[in-house]
């Protein structure tokens, strides 16, 4: 049985098709939120509502437009149609523009766990109290966390729906919660806070508010008393937290869009020897329960696995159709948009495979160098590589972590980088759709005093 | 300005009464204080590369969001639809969830007087027809790559939107606004023969007609400009990493100034004692050569608003003076409880979020030094001009960073040779101590920035003369 949105989106591929448009796909998607705020123990704020939109995207020709609209009355409907087809009109005929070819389309069967009935009981009582314990269990976990930026919990339900004019028509729901808190610690004159959280589809399988909140005092208190250090070249250890935005940058740097305009250092290196031994990544949208997890792309494509990076050797890119089309090769199902638009690429659940050492062997191996806890700024250039960003961590001394560090910058290039990534940790873990174990790199420029 | 000049409310058919009626429904359950935030946005967005317009875009987004203050407590709801019967059960649920006891304040709705429009285009852009606005991402694009023939790939694309705004408090206050806003983004790529590419950006626009990208900055202008970014970095070398003096440029480096001390004086972070400047109003936290204001007021600028989006005027505020901390950015949650006058800073990205204290177009004022005897005057530093991504703060700790994306060494007070960009990092409390020249030459940037603060993404301005800061960190790779 077809869910009323999924009836939505297809009689507006109808409606769309009956205006003129010769092709269509069409997403609608309905949610509804709820977070909480505590700070010092008392509720700050709270918020609950819904909200519903719908987005088409047209086809005349081979000029694509797109339009979107939340007002989903029939005046706010037909003004989406119009928009769509007048979008359309002025857009530049382009070859490779379409939809997929009909036997690409499809969805994965069975049941990826997306959806948790948990949440759909859960009181607002019990929500409340535990953003309240999680910062509790901060507050009470040691006396210099004297202050808090607070505990939250928030959840989220919701449900889209696609459907194009090449047949194809799903829809599937999801859910999601989480707790996270942010504790302040002072001692002296040095204020530092950090953060951590917990997020899952189903309530059941929240960590527990309390360890949330030891996990978080523990970050913070860790960093009080930061030390600058010299200017120097030194191995560099990224926490799996901080590791996760190395996997960002790998991502940008091999999805379709940044391939075909060459606008990615690993353009054109397919099949070369693009990182160590030690660097095996994959993204994987069919692994139930996880955040990256879907039965099927933004235009109608089955989700699945694909080898991006094997044993340091590049193996695949991250395509939709469109930039597969352009690339001559085949999507691999990674088509992801919002409501409208030509559909961009997203990640699945994207990853760095785990290696054999627990992550303090990494620090030991290291002997003297930086385990980066944190990162700031945006300074990353993924068409030439060059990388250069805020570090926050500790310093590691004779193979232990000795004392914290701020105020530094490390930089590089990611191409160096991943050719010298020298040992990935065993404690992958995923915190959403991207993860990644600790990472050791031979050597990065950390810039301080 | 009357109702009946409120795009919403003619829309939508909602009278003073309704409205009314609204606020007493969440203020039902004891809240003290509540606002009804109306909004009907429509959006435009082109896009172009390869010299081909892959997509176009047009989307409307409208709704309603309610809060309801007690203490200092919040109760959020909205809806997209805004028939009277959804409006009261976000108002209700709003109300039940902020408090719980029940009085009921009388009300009495005034509309603002307000005279003054910071923008006031005819006819905003998103009202334009399509082919016009597609046209200057082709021009856009024609430009940059006739700009040197080592440009071989350009991406254009030029986003737009008008925003309409209702809003109502229950202290009283009706105000509606009309908020146009634009920008275009050009960013193209540059290639030697046989190796590897460089990419140069600009963009720019701000509360204006379409008439600004015609007259004043035409497509050419902001192509040029990424084309040349491009082509520098081809010759660039790597950037040195270490302590050193900065020379920063005028205009856009000025987000410097938004993340070093913008965001740790919004008066939440205050209130609540988690910033690195709380308790410090009075203190010299600078040098004497620095000003710094916050400015909702300017003309025309993409960080301008004629209200804030709780229905306050925007004002001109002064957050440090001659080096000495003067002010925080209020919002209407942290001014109740602290008792501090507003300034008019209460921002939310939509009507489903919650306003926060937050900037609007901030600048350091200009100071005497000649721009080029700033640059004679350093023996051995960093001259950076061109700060293509954004910058980051802990305000808790204080540490900042920003990114400069175009750098020149100077060698015995001349600009020798251009470096590639590279992350520059200090301490809020402490970077603008070490400011020893501030040049005459204030510069606004050209309108692209967006400020993120708990999810909440907002345009805002920056803007700053040439700086000199005798000691910063530069992230680079050669020492």
């Amino acid at each position: 049985m077809k869910s009323s949105l999924e009836e939505l989106s297809l009689e507006l591929v109808r409606l769309a098709r009956s205006k003129g448009a010769e092709e269509v796909e069409c997403t609608v998607s309905e949610g509804e939120e709820f977070s909480v705020n505590v700070r010092m123990r008392e509720v700050e704020n709270i918020k609950q509502a819904g909200s519903r939109g719908a987005g088409l995207r047209v086809l005349l020709g081979q000029q694509s437009g797109s339009a979107y609209t939340s007002d989903l009355s029939r005046e706010g409907i037909d003004r989406m149609v119009e928009s769509a087809l007048a979008a359309a009109r002025v857009a530049t005929t382009d070859p490779h523009a379409g939809l997929p070819d009909a036997d690409t389309l499809g969805a994965l069967p069975g049941e990826l766990g997306l959806y948790s009935k948990d949440l759909e009981q859960l009181s607002e009582e019990t929500k409340i109290r535990q953003a309240l314990e999680a910062e509790e269990a901060a507050l009470s976990f040691d006396a210099r966390i004297v202050n808090s930026e607070g505990g939250s919990f928030s959840s989220h339900l919701s449900s889209t729906a696609f459907a194009n004019s090449r047949g194809f028509s799903g829809s599937y729901r999801t859910s999601s919660c989480s707790i996270s808190v942010v504790p302040v610690a002072r001692e002296g004159s040095s204020m530092e806070r950090d953060y951590w959280y917990t997020l899952s589809r189903s309530h059941a399988a929240l960590e527990s508010p309390a360890e949330v909140g030891r996990t978080a005092a523990g970050r913070a208190i860790r960093r009080l008393n930061p030390r600058r250090i010299a200017t120097q070249k030194a191995p560099v250890i990224f926490d799996p937290r901080a590791a996760r935005s190395l996997l960002d940058h790998i991502f940008e740097s091999v999805e379709g869009n940044a391939i075909y305009r060459n606008a990615s250092f690993l353009a054109g290196c397919l099949g070369n020897k693009v990182a160590s031994d030690h660097v095996t990544v994959i993204n994987d949208a069919t692994i139930p329960g996880l955040f990256g997890t879907c039965p099927f792309d933004d235009e109608g494509v089955p989700s699945r696995r694909t080898v991006v990076i094997e044993r340091g050797v590049l193996k695949s890119y991250l395509l939709n159709t469109y930039t597969a089309r352009k690339l001559g090769l085949k999507t691999t199902g990674n088509a992801s948009r919002g409501l409208s638009g030509n559909a961009g690429i997203g990640h699945g659940n994207f990853y760095m495979e785990p290696g054999p050492q627990p992550a303090p062997k990494l620090i030991e191996s290291a002997r003297n160098g930086l385990y980066v806890t944190e990162l700031m700024g945006f300074g990353v250039n993924t068409v030439t590589g060059d990388y250069s960003r805020g570090a926050v961590g500790l310093w590691i001394e004779n193979g232990e972590l000795a004392y914290p560090v701020s105020e530094v910058t490390i930089a590089g290039n990611l191409r160096h980088m991943l050719l010298e990534l020298e040992a990935v940790g065993d404690d992958l873990e995923f915190r959403g759709s991207i993860a990644s174990p600790t990472l050791l790199i031979r050597e990065m420029t950390i810039s301080g005093q | 300005m009357g109702l009946s000049e409120s795009f919403i409310a003619q829309k939508f058919a909602i009278t003073e009464r309704d409205l009314e009626r609204y606020l007493a429904e969440a203020l039902s359950s004891g809240g003290e204080y509540a606002d009804l935030y109306f909004e009907y946005l429509s959006t435009t967005s082109i896009s172009l590369d390869e010299s081909i317009v892959k997509s176009a875009n047009q989307g409307v987004i409208m709704g309603v969001g309610v809060r309801v203050i007690l203490g200092e407590r919040t109760g959020y709801a909205y809806s997209d639809d805004l028939s009277p019967e959804r409006i009261l059960k976000a108002a209700s649920v709003a109300g039940r969830i902020a408090a719980t006891s029940a009085t009921q304040p009388p009300l009495n709705l005034r509309e603002l007087d307000r005279k003054w429009d910071l923008y006031p285009v005819v006819q905003a852009p998103t009202d334009t027809p399509l082919n016009e606005r597609v046209r200057l991402v082709q021009r856009a694009d024609e430009a940059a790559r006739a700009y040197n023939p080592r440009i071989f790939m350009v991406h254009a694309s030029y986003l737009d939107s008008l925003r309409h705004v209702l809003v109502a408090t229950s202290g009283g206050q009706l105000t509606h606004d009309r908020q146009p806003l634009a920008r275009l983004n050009v960013v193209a790529l540059a290639r030697e023969e046989g190796s590897p590419p460089h990419r140069g950006f600009h963009g720019g626009g701000g509360r204006v007609g379409l008439e600004f990208f015609l007259e004043e900055k035409t497509p050419e202008y902001f192509a040029r400009e990424a084309a040349r970014q491009a082509i520098v970095q081809l010759e660039a070398a790597d950037p040195p990493a270490g302590e050193t003096v900065v020379v920063l440029g005028p205009g856009w480096p000025g987000i410097l100034l938004h993340e070093a001390v913008g965001h740790g004086l919004e008066a939440d972070f205050n209130r609540k004692g988690v910033s690195a400047f709380t308790g410090r109003i009075g203190q010299q936290v600078a040098s004497p050569l620095v000003t710094v204001v916050d400015d909702g007021t300017l003309s025309a600028r993409r960080g301008s608003l004629n209200v804030d989006d709780e229905g306050c005027p925007t004002a001109r505020n002064v957050l440090i003076e001659n080096g000495v901390l003067r002010g925080y950015l209020q919002d209407q949650l942290s001014s109740r409880i602290t008792g501090a006058q507003p300034t008019g800073s209460g921002r939310r990205e939509s009507y489903q979020h919650i306003p926060l204290p937050r900037m609007t177009n901030t600048f350091m004022l200009a100071g005497e030094s000649d721009p080029e005897e700033i640059i004679r005057s350093v023996d051995k530093g960093l001259y950076c001009p061109v700060f293509g991504g954004g910058g980051q703060v802990d305000i808790t700790s204080g540490s900042f960073v920003f990114s400069a994306s175009e750098c020149y060494l100077i060698e015995s007070g001349k600009l020798t040779r251009a470096v590639r960009g590279a992350t520059l990092i200090g301490n809020g409390p402490e970077a603008l101590r070490h400011v020893s020249m501030v040049g005459s030459d204030l510069q606004l940037d050209e309108g692209v920035g967006i400020c993120g603060k708990e999810g909440q993404n907002v345009p805002v301005g920056v803007g700053m003369p040439t700086m000199k800061i005798d000691k910063m960190t530069v992230g680079g790779t050669a020492q």
